[in-house]
């Protein structure tokens, strides 16, 4: 008998017992589809955060990261020596390294004159920096004095960069307060930890940080020959090397970032919790619907039940009703999730986007509650005592 | 009317009776608390036969009529039903016991969500080698022999008390039940209704061989019993004929 209900050759009870009242529906899909959309927010943000504290190291051209044991995010990196980097290329698997100097520094809007810190990267012009092949020949302006390149994705309080550079107009403006000129665009993202970037030659650099100590870089990228296994070289390199470096993987150095994201701030645990309130809101609203729906159904189950119909196909009617549940309530959550992003994104320029992971972790999250809150409502279904009705 | 004839249903009904109660005792509460309201009831119930049970309220009518549904677990004595013993049975067997039980009660009891045919199709559910066709064509032609055929796609608020009354007389003989239980199946309803619907269910248990056990207060139903059965602090009294 219970199959009969599911294969849907019988009468759709649990569609029609939802459907015939559909302000208590009502209630219920706008309840699991607000839930929804806290949990789509909440982790939205939590991996977004994740992601864009990682937006520049995800684009470097290297197998291998060198920092400072001292350094410990991107926002306060320290120097190591540059030698260290150079005595990489002991190693035969070792094809190519580019010293970088990393720094957040205050740049002048050109505009409103304002400052603000932005990330700058300084690096030789002729050594591959990002993966990207456009950056190349784009850097060869570099090697004139005071030049910058900047990022066009940088949030607006920098100024209008990016409009008066393609307008033709010669953008100048003063970092630490020394002159420079913008001779390009590039694109990388702002992150949480910098809300813009720029790069520059590191002779540039240099002289915009006049204190940093001779020979100290900040992080150090190896590059190794192709099909050479990236872990055995950093435990090789951790033998020939002192403990004034540290040496990870490229992954490593992103998961570097993200942990201390996850780890060392709040702002993990805080979304997660909002994710976690979103969740049990959701399930109060929907046990409190399933719950009232079974009791008011109380005597047509039970007649059900005298009729000789199987408890469990009572069960699996109520089931079946935590199932359309979550089904419906989730579309709606999930299209306001899309909307919601692109807000988000047009807004605060945050690579938060809607990926399939967490879009199925919301679905089996409403899932999860609905099934939770259909379990506890069944245990009123038991009551329904067929010799009652008479 | 194909789907009303039942060829072979009764094999064997006549050696055994529909229902046979003997010496049963039932008893609500425990300790000082414990109220008799069944003793040493007998009663036998023959395949076809329509039996009318009246009797004071609290005499222990409604219990009598739960147990034989096997909607009660049997404390004392013998319920035997299609000869199948219900002391001791348990929850599946009567759960399966049910399906060949009808059952009709004092509020109409139909579902509120569904249309009238979807009702009766709820009693045709229970049937199994049908299709869903089948099944919905069986429960319009229930529909069509209580004369509600104008009503089929109408929801339960709609309908009248005594229309509520005759959806659920065909909902219950829909399952193709070989004994029929009704409490009180006039009581929401007017004596002119009232009689039409019992006539009714007389008339369809016939012809479909199917015992009928009916409490009623209703004196003016009577009649249509082949047997009236009096019933007072929970015994039998004298069969009446």
């Amino acid at each position: 008998m219970s199959g009969r209900f599911l294969s849907g050759r019988g009468i759709p009870l649990a569609s029609l017992m939802l459907v015939r009242q559909p302000v208590r529906l009502a209630v219920a899909l706008a309840g699991i589809s607000f839930a929804g959309i806290l949990m789509f927010m909440q982790l939205g943000f939590r991996d977004g955060l994740f992601d864009a504290s990682v937006t520049v190291h995800r684009l470097f051209d290297a197998d291998i990261v060198l920092i400072s044991p001292r350094s410990t995010s991107s926002v306060s990196m320290a120097g190591f020596p540059r030698r260290r980097l150079v005595q990489t290329m002991a190693l035969p698997e070792v094809e190519g390294i580019t010293p970088v100097h990393w720094n957040l520094l205050l740049w002048r809007n050109p505009k409103t004159r304002g400052t603000r810190s932005i990330l700058a990267l300084g690096f030789e012009p002729g050594d591959p920096l990002f993966v990207d092949p456009t950056l190349a020949p784009k850097a060869q302006v570099l090697t004139q004095k005071g030049r910058v390149l900047f990022d066009e994705k940088s949030r607006p309080e920098f100024g209008p960069v990016a409009d008066w550079f393609r307008a033709g107009r010669t953008v100048e403006s003063e970092i630490s307060g020394q002159r420079v000129r913008v001779a390009g665009l590039i694109e990388l993202g702002s992150s949480f930890g910098a809300d813009g970037n720029l790069l520059t030659s590191s002779e540039t650099f240099l002289e915009l940080l006049p204190n940093t100590p001779p020979g100290s870089i900040e992080v150090g990228l190896v590059r190794l020959q192709q099909g050479t296994d990236a872990e055995a070289v950093v435990e090789k390199l951790n033998a020939l090397l002192p403990e004034d470096v540290t040496v990870l993987t490229k992954q490593g150095f992103i998961d570097f970032e993200q942990n201390y994201w996850r780890t060392s701030t709040s702002i993990g645990f805080i979304f997660t919790l909002g994710a976690a309130m979103g969740f049990v809101v959701g399930c109060v609203i929907v046990y409190q619907v399933l719950y009232s729906d079974v009791s008011d159904h109380l005597p047509e189950y039970a007649t059900l039940m005298a009729m000789g119909y199987k408890l469990r196909t009572l069960l699996g009617v109520v089931v079946r009703e935590g199932l359309l549940l979550a089904l419906f309530g989730y579309l709606p959550a999930y299209a306001a999730g899309q909307g919601l992003y692109l807000l988000v994104r047009s807004a605060t320029a945050l690579p938060v986007a809607m990926d399939f992971s967490r879009a199925m972790t919301v679905f089996s999250m409403i899932l999860v509650m609905c099934m939770a809150s259909a379990g506890l409502a069944m245990r009123r279904l038991v009551d329904a005592d067929p010799a009652e009705i008479f | 009317m194909t789907v009303l004839s039942h060829p072979a249903q009764h094999q064997g009904a006549d050696v055994v009776s529909t229902v046979k109660i003997e010496n049963l005792s039932h008893s609500y509460g425990r300790g000082s608390m414990r109220r008799q309201v069944l003793q040493s009831v007998d009663l036998q119930i023959a395949a076809g036969e329509v039996v009318l049970l009246t009797g004071p309220s609290g005499c222990g009518k409604t219990t009598l009529l739960t147990l034989i549904g096997a909607l009660r677990q049997v404390q004392q004595g013998d319920v035997l039903v299609f000869g199948q013993q219900l002391q001791g049975a348990g929850r599946g067997q009567r759960q399966l016991l049910r399906r060949r039980i009808g059952m009709i009660f004092q509020g109409h009891n139909l579902l509120r969500c569904l249309t009238a045919e979807q009702n009766v199709q709820m009693g045709a559910d229970l049937l199994e080698g049908f299709s869903y066709r089948g099944r919905r064509d069986q429960a319009r032609e229930w529909l069509r022999a209580v004369g509600l055929e104008d009503h089929l796609s109408k929801l339960p608020q709609d309908l009248s008390g005594g229309q509520k009354q005759r959806v659920a007389i065909a909902r219950a003989l829909a399952a193709r039940p070989q004994l029929l239980l009704a409490d009180e199946p006039t009581a929401a309803l007017d004596s002119g209704t009232g009689r039409e619907v019992v006539e009714l269910l007389k008339r369809l248990a016939r012809e479909q061989a199917c015992s009928v056990l009916m409490v009623t207060h209703d004196p003016r139903i009577l009649d249509v019993a082949d047997r009236l059965v009096k019933m007072e602090d929970g015994r039998l009294l004298q069969a009446v004929e």
